[in-house]
């Protein structure tokens, strides 16, 4: 399979570890037959009501870094998260595991994939089965991708692992809920680390959690990473977190990627005019409320989607040529790609 | 002896001995299910035994009414069986009916509600327009119908004998899509909750999703609407009963108990209807006043408001 | 700067079934007329509870233990259920995190804000329209009298909020207790809102007390913070002197757990464990289970908030 894709040259010459193309998902929330008729001037006409989580989204992700997606809410981070693991399939696309393509498979011809790639969620208080306890939780996975390992062998992995996060393997017996949402978040991330997993989706794992709970979970995933060398794909709208733990970084807005570069690039200097107004409404500790970018309007409906740039209504640089055309994602520098006109074009 | 200790600390312990009602109408269902299953050993005679019969023993009052006899606490009916040893065996066949009617409709309901809710778009619509039509049909209709057929082709002497599977049969068929829908909606509910996505991201089989992860979160609204489907089978049968498409007199249930008794009632033999009414409607009510309890327990937002 | 509110070893308690639970424990702060002052702290600290006591809106089974509440010459702790109605309506409003707490589904914003201005204010239909007409005004929202038609549902997260700080400048409070009130929604968002508030406090010269557990936007907009954990005040004073120079060994973890700049991919300074739950608070001072510095005497004796040499109060047996 052809995978040397012009847009991944920036990343590395080897093969990504994980990689999409063009991938799209699209929701139909239309509902039943009865809810889309509509009268349209004098026809009778089946109308369709689409959400455009994700257009068009490619990038690719090197082993062993953490790559983050960035943007607020509504964006398509989640879906783009969930898509990649084969949760919701594309409607166009490809999605790649070390240049196979993964995202056509039966649910049966995946499981090897599936003892590769993990997810850990936002919600610790949904994520684990109420109805189960966390050793059945943990061995579950185990259990059902080995079946040739003893009961032994099974349970010593889990209580390794459960080790290795920091929950007392004592407490196997206990209920979910009898844990803090910190202690949750550890099981969790302990079930996404008992198989041979070398890529993690994080979709914000840490954003449920109190502060002084998030730098241990932020620890936790770090250690993990440099333990095992596991790849992140790292969902999060905490744009300080993002600086901290991030590789490279993806800002995303209405399902488009606008900017995707190293993290230190990006943040000292940001070429999308929405990761600069990004940028600059992030509250500094300390200092005094700054001059930050004003976005007039609020961010249009995905289902919606404004013609051209997308962010063309709220962008202070939006010319004739924004509002027509839907932008590129280019590169712009030797480690940045952005989807910008005004950046193409050198007025920004 | 950890359980022992869990059940003694556990809130809903708490909860249910402070609701004077839910335990009043504890005692009188344990008081009835003891008696009821355990009416050979407790009645003081046989009704099905005809040889201990004597119609010259028919129509005898209960023991505070003048005439009466004292072997028999409640009186006897027209056929000269006692009244109390009658209700007793009649409860138990109300009891077995009602709550193996509820067992299938359970069965079929969560089955369906299952497939219908995880398997989405056209087994959905499927299943659910299949519940709408079983639900346009009365229960009643429905067991006029296939009671008047399968009479028809066993002969009413053989259909006696098959009378307590056949209407566990036909009430269970025919109130299925309550616990259906109950089970299909929560389904709705649970299957975007992050613990279903964490299962199929390992990979595990629909299947085993289904029954495994979301199957054991969607039980709390059944038991609630189980408790009171007992108390609506047990009514249903009676009222079948009643229109003489139930039990046979033979072997009555408090529902034929009732029938049996109504003919009598205005020539002064009211005990044969009254008594057994009785017992019928405070079983009821103590299985429904149960149920609401339990309902408030594990769901007070979701009802009260 | 005059006295606003003051509040003296505020005491609020939950009683349950195991015994009572002592949500606040003997907390005193005061607030000048105009000052913003920022309460901070996680889940489960009192913060939101300190708020809910201030306009006496603590719901059973908690109650007002002991203390006093005093805002401008009133005892809010002993005010009849219809005088606190009156304080809520005109003295002080409530910012909640989510926006629909405040606005109803079912009716238009306009309907809204003019059925509370006439409850409260006693004005005619086209009087309350105006005034609600300049208050969204004062919110930058576009086309007000287009919005007065709206339902809540047809806005953003963001114009809500908007409308509901609308609501509560209507009577010209004296006190805006915000609780969480950007937490829902997105950064950018969060700036725009911030910033009105800190616009609006000085225009109308309302008093703010922003309770967040988000540290950097507190230090932003106030000029005071008090730092709660596990239901005590364990430290307060001039915000910035707090950001920069934290005297507590829990403000100064907190602070220090947030991702900087500077020390990026490296791991971050995590204070051990969690904060203990209230049913079962420990001897002493609560944060000695999780503090590097504990001593014996943290573990038997209730650090009092003490001025320090800085000018900061700090609980602590061991700040100087």
């Amino acid at each position: 399979m052809d995978t040397t894709h012009a847009h991944n040259a920036a990343a590395s010459s080897a093969t990504p570890l994980l990689e999409t193309v063009n991938l799209v998902k699209h929701f139909d929330i239309s509902g039943g037959l009865l809810d889309r008729i509509q009268w349209r001037g004098s026809n009778l006409e089946f109308a369709r009501t689409v959400v455009r989580a994700v257009n068009n989204v490619s990038l690719s992700i090197a082993k062993g870094e953490t790559l983050s997606v960035v943007g607020e809410s509504g964006c398509g981070k989640s879906t783009l998260a969930r898509t990649v693991l084969g949760l919701y399939p594309p409607q166009s696309g490809q999605v790649l595991y070390r240049g196979e393509r993964i995202d056509n498979l039966s649910p049966q011809q995946m499981l090897p994939y599936r003892t590769k790639m993990q997810m850990v969620f936002q919600d610790p208080y949904a994520s684990l089965n109420p109805r189960m306890k966390v050793r059945e939780i943990l061995e579950e996975p185990v259990r059902f991708h080995h079946k040739e390992k003893s009961r032994s062998e099974v349970k010593d992995r889990v209580a390794e692992v459960m080790k290795q996060v920091g929950v007392c393997p004592d407490w196997g017996e206990r209920y979910p809920h009898e844990f803090s949402g910190g202690q949750r978040q550890r099981i969790s991330i302990a079930r996404a680390l008992v198989v041979d997993t070398e890529f993690i989706v994080a979709d914000e794992p840490i954003s449920a959690l109190d502060v002084s709970i998030q730098a241990q979970i932020l620890n936790l995933l770090m250690d993990a990473q440099e333990q095992r060398s596991l790849t992140y794909l790292f969902i999060s709208h905490d744009l300080s977190v993002v600086e901290h733990i991030s590789t490279r970084v993806a800002v995303m807005y209405l399902g488009f990627l606008c900017e995707l570069a190293p993290t230190e690039e990006l943040f000292t200097n940001p070429r999308h005019p929405y990761t600069q107004a990004l940028l600059s409404a992030i509250p500094q500790l300390g200092a005094p409320s700054q001059d930050h970018i004003r976005l007039s309007g609020d961010v249009p409906t995905p289902i919606n989607l404004p013609p051209g740039c997308v962010f063309h209504g709220r962008c202070p640089h939006a010319d004739k040529r924004c509002r027509r055309e839907i932008p590129a994602f280019l590169a712009s520098g030797d480690t940045t790609l952005v989807a910008c006109h005004g950046v193409e074009e050198g007025r920004i | 002896m950890v359980w022992l200790r869990r059940i003694r600390q556990s809130v809903m312990l708490h909860s249910f001995l402070h609701d004077p009602v839910a335990v009043g109408s504890a005692i009188f269902l344990l008081f009835f299910l003891i008696v009821g299953f355990g009416a050979p050993l407790v009645a003081p005679h046989n009704p099905y035994d005809s040889a201990s019969i004597d119609v010259m023993d028919s129509e005898k009052p209960p023991v505070w009414e003048e005439g009466s006899d004292e072997r028999f606490l409640l009186g006897t009916d027209a056929q000269g069986r006692d009244m109390l040893s009658t209700i007793l065996y009649g409860l138990r066949v109300s009891l077995i009916i009602g709550m193996g009617a509820v067992a299938l409709q359970a069965f079929l309901g969560i089955t369906v509600g299952l497939i219908a809710g995880y398997g989405g778009r056209w087994v959905d619509t499927l299943f659910m327009r299949l519940a709408d039509v079983q639900l346009s049909f009365s229960t009643y209709m429905i067991a006029i119908f296939i009671g008047a057929i399968v009479k028809a082709s066993l002969g009413v002497g053989n259909f006696e004998r098959i009378a307590v599977p056949f209407l566990i049969v036909v009430i269970g068929l025919a109130e299925w899509p309550q616990i259906g829908r109950t089970v299909r909606a929560s389904v709705l509910g649970e299957k975007n909750k992050e613990y279903v996505e964490a299962a199929r991201v390992i990979g595990l089989p629909a299947r085993r999703i289904m029954i495994r992860h979301i199957l054991p979160n969607t039980l709390t609204p059944v038991l609630v609407i189980s408790t009171v489907q007992v108390a609506n089978a047990i009514m249903s049968e009676a009222a079948l009963s009643f229109i003489g498409l139930g039990m046979p007199i033979t072997r009555p249930s408090l529902g034929s108990l009732i029938k049996a008794g109504f003919e009598y009632i205005f020539s002064g033999s009211w005990w044969i209807t009254i008594l057994p009414g009785i017992v019928l409607v405070l079983l009821i009510l103590s299985i429904n006043l149960l149920g609401d309890w339990l309902r408030d327990y594990l769901n007070p937002k979701l009802y009260k408001s | 700067m005059d006295t606003l509110l003051s509040v003296e070893n505020l005491t609020v308690k939950f009683r349950l079934r195991q015994g009572d639970l002592t949500a606040v424990d003997n907390v005193s702060f005061t607030l000048g007329r105009g000052e913003r002052l920022g309460l901070v702290g996680e889940s489960g600290a009192g913060k939101s509870v300190t708020g809910f006591s201030l306009i006496n809106l603590i719901s059973k089974p908690g109650f007002i233990d002991s203390g006093s509440i005093r805002f401008e010459d009133i005892e809010i702790t002993r005010l009849s259920d219809t005088a606190m109605r009156k304080v809520r309506g005109e003295k002080i409003s409530m910012i909640f995190q989510d926006p629909m707490m405040t606005l109803n589904p079912v009716l238009t914003i306009g309907t809204q804000m003019i059925e509370t201005l006439r409850a409260h204010v006693g004005c005619s239909r086209r009087q309350a329209e105006a005034i609600a007409l300049e208050n969204i005004r004062k919110v930058h929202i576009p086309s007000p009298e287009k919005r007065l038609k709206q339902y809540p549902h047809e806005m953003s997260g963001g114009m809500r909020q908007r409308i509901v700080i609308a609501i509560a400048l209507m009577a010209s409070p004296g006190l805006i207790i915000a609780d969480e009130p950007t937490t829902a929604l997105d950064v950018t968002i969060q700036a725009e809102i911030m910033d009105l508030l800190l616009e609006l406090c000085a225009t109308e010269g309302v008093g703010l007390i922003l309770i967040t557990h988000d540290l950097a936007v507190v230090s932003q907009v106030t000029q005071r913070i008090a730092v709660m954990y596990a239901g005590r005040i364990v430290e307060t004073g001039d915000t910035q002197q707090i950001v920069h120079r934290p005297k507590h060994p829990y403000t100064q973890g907190l602070l220090a757990a947030l991702p900087q700049h500077s020390n990026r991919q490296n791991r971050l300074n995590q204070i051990p464990g969690v904060m203990p739950s209230l049913i079962k608070i420990p001897p002493g001072c609560s944060f000695h289970e999780r503090c590097d510095l504990c001593q014996d005497l943290c573990r038997e004796q209730i650090p009092q908030l003490n001025e320090k040499s800085s000018g900061a109060h700090v609980a602590c047996h061991l700040a100087e």
